[in-house]
């Protein structure tokens, strides 16, 4: 692997700004990424996954969304300097999404093999048939036979849909895949098999992939480094085995527990008490401390910054950070 | 075995389409113990849904029964009339998937739960009424406070919270859940599973709980019975159907799931294509097309729901072949 960094983001904050007030849906959140690598970028409902992969597309629409402040380097260049015309060439080309609803990001009125000639041949010169040659074989990548390459999307079940989308999105070969919930509309067994594929297909490209999602089966499945989102920030980032088996900040180790566990029996799930707070209203010091147990007066007011707890495993908790040094420390 | 709480017979629901009948139930026969959960799993339009609605006549049935036990016997709901039905919905419920689309949006908390009561006029004293909500309230977990919020104001875990507030209203002793915390974050999922592990507890309900989650289901239900294409493929206690999947198609569900741990190495198995249509499917084994094991026979002819172990139940014609330790 290379441990060039293709993706630095730097002090990223974006807010929406609607009638009730400012959402802060991402506040000051800091990422890297190697060349190569696979992140999953795991949090629940509202945690600003979706906000910040937008963001690195430039796609936040803008009203009500806006990036405040910070840096997203890819490449050595900030996107937030490029010209709408210049993203255009990079979206893509470079950089590609996935989206959740593989039903809805087709357009329903053009036969899939078209909607995959129109990425090629917006970005390569080529002309109109080998674009769609070009696509035929891309269908034939994912797995679905060029018999069916005239087909419209609603002849397709959702599994054969996510995979004509992900076709789309490697039709020029990027350098960065944001795959938004890919599988979250699927069934499992369907799951699976797009899982495979994407897998399988990460190593052909050899591309760096950024997957959101909020199950961390996928994630142990498929991912190697592994963030995690609460309220707008990153509150523990480390490669994926030192996170499943040392999962510092009290946030991560709550949702670890609070997934049922397929091969031991409890009565009762421990949860983690009371909900996400308000993005517009959120918590003085750390977001996190109403609902921690853990959480002692600093936290109230003192901002958590990334605190290292072992080599790569960064968590933003000083509290918990301590007590982990402390015990890997005997 | 203690005389069955619901027995199902032979159960079918077919839907006419242009193309002809769409088999979503397909001869279904099970029983369910009185405070006992059943899970229901299988993916998107295997008929886990219709099933759990024809269970308490949300839908009627095409043909069988499904017979509730009460203090003469057993009634059949599927032939229940309408006037007969108003008196047993007060016992048997549903709790819907989706609570976003579930309640009317323009009435309150408190309007949403003494809906149910106003209708089947269960008192007459506006007080006792009052207090009743109350306790609802309480019960589910949902503060005082928000008695006069509205649906939207709400998050999904609350708006979920007033779904089984409505269902408990009447006292019911059945309630059917369909997938009632799959649009939830996890952390919602777990406070709100661990409500109605309680509420059982406390008021003895039997549950059938409908999920596409194997985890959550394995985590709720006494029993398990997965279904694929309107039909049981398997039936088992949960602890064995893990441990011992005697139906391929359950291996292959069960191999799919991904676990949030590393150490666990499983082979898994992909299986091929999609499920295929349930119009007009023939009599044969309906798996077969996606069976890595399906032989003649599989494709010949259909297997019946035996028991292959004690109290393990299994539709495939070499159930007996996937028996460990023999």
């Amino acid at each position: 692997m290379n441990d060039k960094i293709m993706l630095d983001i730097q002090d990223l904050t974006i807010h929406y700004e609607v009638e009730s007030g400012v959402v802060h849906a991402v506040e000051g959140l800091n990422l890297t990424l190697g060349r190569g690598e696979s992140l999953g970028f795991v949090g629940e409902t509202g945690a600003g996954k979706t906000t910040t992969a937008l963001g690195i597309m430039r796609l936040i629409p803008n009203p009500p969304g806006k990036i405040k402040s910070g840096k997203i380097i890819f490449d050595g260049e900030n996107l937030l300097d490029k010209s709408e015309a210049e993203m255009r060439k990079i979206r893509g080309e470079k950089i590609a999404m996935i989206f959740q609803d593989p039903m809805t990001s087709l357009n329903p009125v053009i036969t899939v093999d078209k909607q995959i000639a129109e990425m090629i041949s917006l970005h390569k010169k080529v002309s109109h048939s080998e674009a769609l040659k070009l696509a035929g074989d891309m269908l034939e990548l994912v797995g679905i036979r060029r018999e069916r390459m005239h087909d419209y999307p609603h002849q397709f079940s959702g599994g054969m849909k996510q995979r004509v989308v992900i076709a789309i999105a490697l039709a020029c070969d990027p350098e960065l895949l944001i795959a938004d919930e890919p599988t979250t509309a699927l069934d499992v067994t369907i799951q699976a098999q797009v899982l495979e594929l994407m897998k399988e297909l990460k190593q052909k490209f050899s591309a760096s992939m950024i997957l959101i999602t909020h199950d961390l089966g996928i994630v142990a499945d498929i991912c190697d480094k592994v963030a995690i989102m609460y309220a707008g920030r990153v509150v523990e980032y480390a490669d994926k085995r030192s996170l499943y088996t040392n999962p510092v900040h009290p946030y991560t180790i709550g949702l670890f527990r609070s997934v049922p566990d397929i091969d031991e029996d409890v009565d009762e799930l421990p949860v983690i008490p009371g909900l996400m707070p308000d993005p517009v209203n959120l918590p003085s010091g750390c977001a996190f401390h109403p609902r921690c147990s853990m959480a002692e007066e600093t936290c109230k007011t003192l901002r958590p910054e990334m605190q290292e707890a072992e080599p790569g495993h960064f968590a933003a908790c000083p509290v918990c950070v301590k007590k982990f040094l402390e015990r890997s420390g005997k | 075995m203690s005389e069955a709480y619901i027995r199902v017979e032979n159960l079918k629901k077919y839907f006419a389409t242009k193309r002809g009948m769409l088999h979503a139930v397909d001869d279904v026969s099970f029983e369910i113990q009185k405070g006992e959960t059943l899970g229901l799993v299988g993916e998107s339009g295997c008929g886990k849904s219709t099933l759990g609605r024809c269970l308490i006549k949300l839908l009627d049935s095409t043909s069988g029964k499904v017979l509730l036990q009460d203090e003469k016997g057993y009634v059949d709901i599927t032939k229940a009339s309408p006037r007969e039905m108003k008196e047993l919905r007060k016992r048997v419920q549903i709790v819907f998937q989706d609570p976003y689309s579930c309640l009317n949006p323009r009435l309150s908390v408190w309007e949403l739960i003494a809906e149910p009561l106003i209708v089947n006029k269960i008192y007459s004293d506006k007080n006792e009424m009052r207090r009743r909500i109350r306790s609802l309230m309480d019960t589910v977990g949902l503060a005082e406070r928000l008695e006069n919020s509205y649906p939207h104001e709400l998050d999904g875990g609350r708006r979920q919270r007033i779904g089984i507030a409505r269902s408990l209203a009447l006292n019911p002793e059945f309630i059917v859940l369909d997938e009632p915390v799959s649009a939830l974050d996890v952390c919602i999922q777990a406070q709100i599973l661990n409500l109605l592990n309680s509420l059982q507890k406390e008021f003895k309900y039997t549950y059938v709980f409908i999920s596409h989650n194997l985890s959550v289901v394995r985590h709720v239900s006494d029993r398990i019975a997965v279904m694929y294409l309107g039909q049981i493929v398997e039936l088992s206690d949960y602890k064995e159907l893990f441990s011992q999947p005697l139906h391929p198609y359950t291996q292959a569900l069960l191999s799919a799931i991904p676990l949030a741990k590393l150490e666990v190495k499983r082979e898994r198995i992909i299986l091929e294509g999609d499920v295929p249509s349930p119009i007009e499917p023939p009599n044969v084994c309906r798996f077969a097309g996606r069976c890595r094991y399906a032989k003649e026979i599989c494709k010949s002819k259909a297997p019946a729901l035996i028991e292959v172990m004690k109290g393990h139940f299994a539709a495939c014609h070499f159930a007996k072949d996937f028996i460990k330790g023999e």
